[in-house]
């Protein structure tokens, strides 16, 4: 079986949020890109998700639950981790 | 790699999945992980089944027990792994075509009977593998591949049909509003009894594209300025032609795995 090697594209901002894009499995819907509420992100040449204004962002993490292919992930100091 | 939901997913040799780009089915599929993954469960007690369709190639990027059945028999097979194996959480995850059409009896007579299975229906309106045909769910006036003057059929309303066939939570979201069908899948699998939630989905590539709504994001800002929450429906006419989302019912019933292990009791004798 053909084996995928995931190898996200991570950027952290000052405040520690870090975002993860994993360019082999955005497909370029743009749903991150036009429901992100600070324009945090923009589709780039390649037509795949680019982050680019990091400092922005507030780590809602509402690309991450939006998108349909597992492609962007957030992490937020800030937001307490889910009880087990 | 260092994701919180790595170990739901069979990412090292799955992905990317094969579903188009826009597609709500992903974002569905990324609300049931979550709301797995918050869950206080093992990874071994929970079993997803799904039949044929889009919708139903979800267990196959899923990292827990999954099993990939017949064409409407998603029910009768999760039926089968909730007796044998009554501790487990079993959830179907199925498209409208599958789940309605030639599933719908096995659907209405598992509501009946108040079996313990979470039912995710994902309902893009269409039968988006086999290219467009209108489904059960296609509302009327809507053109699919084969409705190219629109479908002159009524359509299904699914949490209604539930509802009366004996469903104890019936609850309805779409693929905008993910967050809130976050906590309605924690709510559902937590509920003892037939849970139903219904996913009001896009499908840009076919549904969207033969009706002239645009792509996947055209769509989803359509759900989101066309939905309204249960508690804002005050008088019936609020809610025409508005998606009503939210816990549209809830209930309870005894649940048939339990009433059906007395009876195996009695009759050894315990």
């Amino acid at each position: 079986m053909k084996k995928s090697n995931p190898n996200p594209v991570v950027q952290t901002a000052k405040t520690g949020i870090e975002i993860s894009i994993i360019k082999e499995f955005c497909k370029g819907c743009g749903i991150c890109v036009e429901f992100c509420p600070k324009d945090v992100l923009a589709l780039g040449s390649d037509l795949k998700t680019n982050c680019i204004n990091i400092e922005a962002c507030n780590g809602d993490a509402l690309c991450e639950l939006r998108c349909p292919d597992f492609a962007i992930f957030v992490k937020n100091p800030k937001k307490k981790a889910i009880k087990k | 790699m260092n994701i919180e939901i790595a170990e739901y997913l069979r990412l090292d040799d799955r992905f990317p999945h094969i579903l188009c780009p826009g597609c709500g089915i992903g974002s569905a599929m990324n609300a049931m992980v979550r709301a797995i993954s918050e869950s206080s469960m093992n990874k071994n007690e929970i079993c997803v089944v799904s039949g044929i369709g889009c919708s139903s190639r979800v267990p196959g990027y899923i990292d827990c027990d999954t099993f990939h059945t017949l064409h409407g028999r998603a029910i009768p097979s999760a039926t089968g792994i909730k007796l044998a194996r009554p501790e487990m959480e079993v959830i179907v995850i199925a498209g409208d075509g599958d789940l309605l059409a030639i599933g719908g009896n096995h659907f209405i007579h598992a509501a009946r009977r108040n079996l313990d299975l979470t039912v995710i229906l994902i309902n893009n309106f269409n039968y988006g593998m086999t290219g467009g045909q209108f489904s059960p769910t296609t509302p009327q006036g809507k053109r699919g591949t084969t409705a190219p003057y629109g479908s002159v059929e009524r359509d299904f309303n699914v949490c209604e049909m539930a509802k009366v066939a004996g469903a104890v939570f019936v609850a309805r979201s779409t693929t905008y509003h993910t967050p809130h069908l976050k906590g309605l899948i924690k709510q559902a699998m937590k509920k003892k009894g037939f849970a139903v939630i219904e996913v009001v989905s896009q499908c840009p590539t076919l549904y969207g594209r033969l009706n002239r709504m645009g792509d996947a994001i055209k769509m989803l800002e359509y759900y989101r300025d066309n939905s309204i929450t249960v508690t804002q429906v005050k008088e019936p006419k609020d809610a025409e032609g508005k998606i009503v989302i939210g816990v549209l019912w809830e209930t309870e019933a005894p649940e048939y795995s339990e009433v059906y292990k007395k009876v195996i009791d009695i009759a050894q004798k315990k």
